[in-house]
């Protein structure tokens, strides 16, 4: 534990002594404040609840898109510059290398769901919102931030170029959120399986305000089996 | 400290090292030479439980790479081709990551990084962005990483690597002072650098090792003693006909004539410079300077891998 929190320290250290995670960051809170401006907001009038689930489904999607950038450098880099050889020789085992990285990357992804606060703030301001309905569409937020920096480490684990590895993590979320339209075009029982695969499917009750332990776990399952398979990939690295 | 055994090393259809085998005592240090893509690196990389073996044993301070790769990576220093720092964090910040990675005790980490500091003679950038420093101190720096844990075993790849001259030889007094405390093995193309530091070398050519030994197991073992360089006071043509008599003598140059002062290279088959001393002075011919040629690795080097002389 003590090696993934040394990594983790390390490379928020990282984050935060760069330019690029703060314009990402940046970039990510200018777009999430004008999809709350021009769509969550404007229109017809609306239930404080609806502009509150409005504000957490562009907040999901736009998380998303961070994520991928903010965990495209995680692997990559370090085969770049070469860095990974420190900690291929070094006595910790490939799994703190990636959990120490996730962390690092999910508490600064954190950074940008904290900025995007003012916006539910303001709806509580002009409106009524219930606090748990704002705590559970932030934990959905987490849990879809969470699986896809996942899925980004496993393709910044794939390559040594951060944009390949940007656009391969990229399709495997659009991937994951297309699921649905390959489930109208299938029979049963796959239209359930696909239809299960599908991230928003599962994100849809945390922006209602509701938690289920199903959709909870299906954020943690995606986000272990892609941790799981970056591990994999980082082992197979030795044999090559 | 290491032994190998039948190491090999394949990048898919591609054999990097082949049945590679050689044993490293406690406290050498080693010189490991051999062309680009002669297989130094992964040779290396091995060792450093960078990469696993595809076939053959390793063993480093009674561990196995394959088995016990944890163990041996509390033991060693590894300094890649290219050292592996962290652009922005400053040198203290770095060490003080590695130290903690290595296992340092925490009580114990700031002295050790102190003490790398000082081998490296870095001290004085304690505090600097590792990104603003030159590249003879990021090299520093790496080698600093590779010993602030104390291994028993350090490995360092091409540690003069794009040094100019005088980092060089800064470089190599650095890794002299690490003698006695550590075991050493250091690859570099730069032949007179390792001469100075190593006590023994490995020489290897595609994927195989070819020669190894001391300077002088290895230069017996071609048959030449290499060539020797000669100031002295005489006349040229019967000076060098008389050395053309010893025993030994290969061939001789005159490489500069300047009034009586000549200075001569001789080609030798073996160790013949007391002979030719004995020549001149029993011809009553004034002996300056009798030396090993500057580059007499270089030319023992070219001889292992191609087969001619420099």
């Amino acid at each position: 534990m003590n090696n993934v929190l040394l990594i983790a320290r390390r490379e928020l250290g990282a984050y935060l002594r760069n330019l690029s995670g703060y314009v990402i960051i940046a970039v990510l809170l200018f777009l999430d404040g004008l999809a709350f401006n021009a769509f969550a907001v404007q229109g017809a009038a609306k239930k404080s609840s609806e502009v509150l689930a409005d504000f957490f489904f562009f907040t999901s999607g736009i998380g998303m898109a961070g994520a991928i950038f903010l965990s495209m450098r995680l692997i990559a880099e370090e085969r770049q510059t070469g860095t990974v050889q420190l900690l291929y020789s070094s006595p910790i085992h490939d799994r703190e290398i990636v959990a120490g990285k996730f962390l690092a990357a999910l508490a600064f992804l954190c950074l940008f769901f904290l900025g995007t606060s003012y916006m539910p703030a303001l709806v509580a301001v002009y409106g009524k919102v219930s606090l748990g309905h704002v705590l559970a569409g932030y934990l959905g937020l987490v849990l879809v931030g969470a699986s896809s920096l996942a899925i980004g480490l496993f393709g910044s684990s794939l390559t040594r170029s951060q944009v390949v590895a940007a656009v391969g993590s990229a399709v495997m979320c659009i991937g994951l959120t297309m699921c649905w339209l390959v489930a109208k075009v299938v029979d049963r029982p796959f239209t359930d399986i696909i239809t299960g695969l599908a991230w928003y499917g599962h994100f849809d009750p945390f922006k209602n305000g509701i938690v289920h332990l199903k959709h909870v776990v299906y954020f943690a399952l995606v986000t272990f089996v892609a941790l799981f398979a970056a591990t994999r990939v980082l082992e197979a690295r030795r044999w090559r | 400290m290491i032994q190998v055994d039948g190491l090999s090393k394949y990048y898919g259809e591609h054999a990097a090292i082949r049945g590679l085998s050689f044993n490293i005592q406690s406290g050498e240090v080693v010189g490991f030479l051999g062309l680009n893509g002669a297989g130094k690196s992964t040779t290396l990389k091995v060792l450093g439980c960078v990469l696993l073996p595809t076939a053959g044993r390793v063993i480093v301070d009674g561990f196995d790479v394959t088995r016990d790769p944890h163990e041996i990576r509390k033991r060693i220093g590894y300094l890649p081709d290219t050292p592996p720092v962290y652009d922005e964090m400053s040198v203290g910040e770095y060490l003080t990551f590695v130290a903690k990675l290595r296992g340092v005790p925490d009580a114990n980490v700031a002295s050790a990084v102190a003490d790398a500091e000082k081998k490296t003679a870095i001290t004085d950038k304690h505090d600097d962005v590792i990104a603003s420093l030159s590249h003879g101190y990021r090299q520093r720096v790496g080698l600093a990483q590779a010993l602030v844990h104390k291994p028993k075993l350090l490995i360092l790849d091409e540690p003069t690597g794009g040094l100019d001259p005088v980092q060089i030889v800064e470089m190599r007094e650095v890794i002299k002072g690490l003698k006695g405390e550590h075991t050493v093995l250091v690859s570099s193309h730069i032949l007179g650098e390792i001469s100075q530091v190593c006590d023994r070398y490995l020489v290897i050519q595609g994927g195989e090792l070819i020669a190894q030994g001391t300077e002088a197991e290895l230069s017996t073992k071609l048959g030449s003693g290499g060539p020797i360089e000669i100031d002295c006071i005489g006349a040229a043509g019967p000076t060098i006909e008389l050395l053309k008599k010893v025993d030994g003598v290969v061939d001789i140059t005159l490489v500069k004539l300047d009034g009586q002062n000549l200075s001569l290279h001789v080609d030798a088959r073996s160790e013949i410079r007391p002979a030719l001393v004995k020549a001149l002075v029993t011809a009553d011919v004034p002996v300056v300077r009798v030396d090993r040629a500057a580059h007499r690795l270089e030319n023992i080097f070219l001889k292992l891998t191609h087969g001619k002389d420099a």
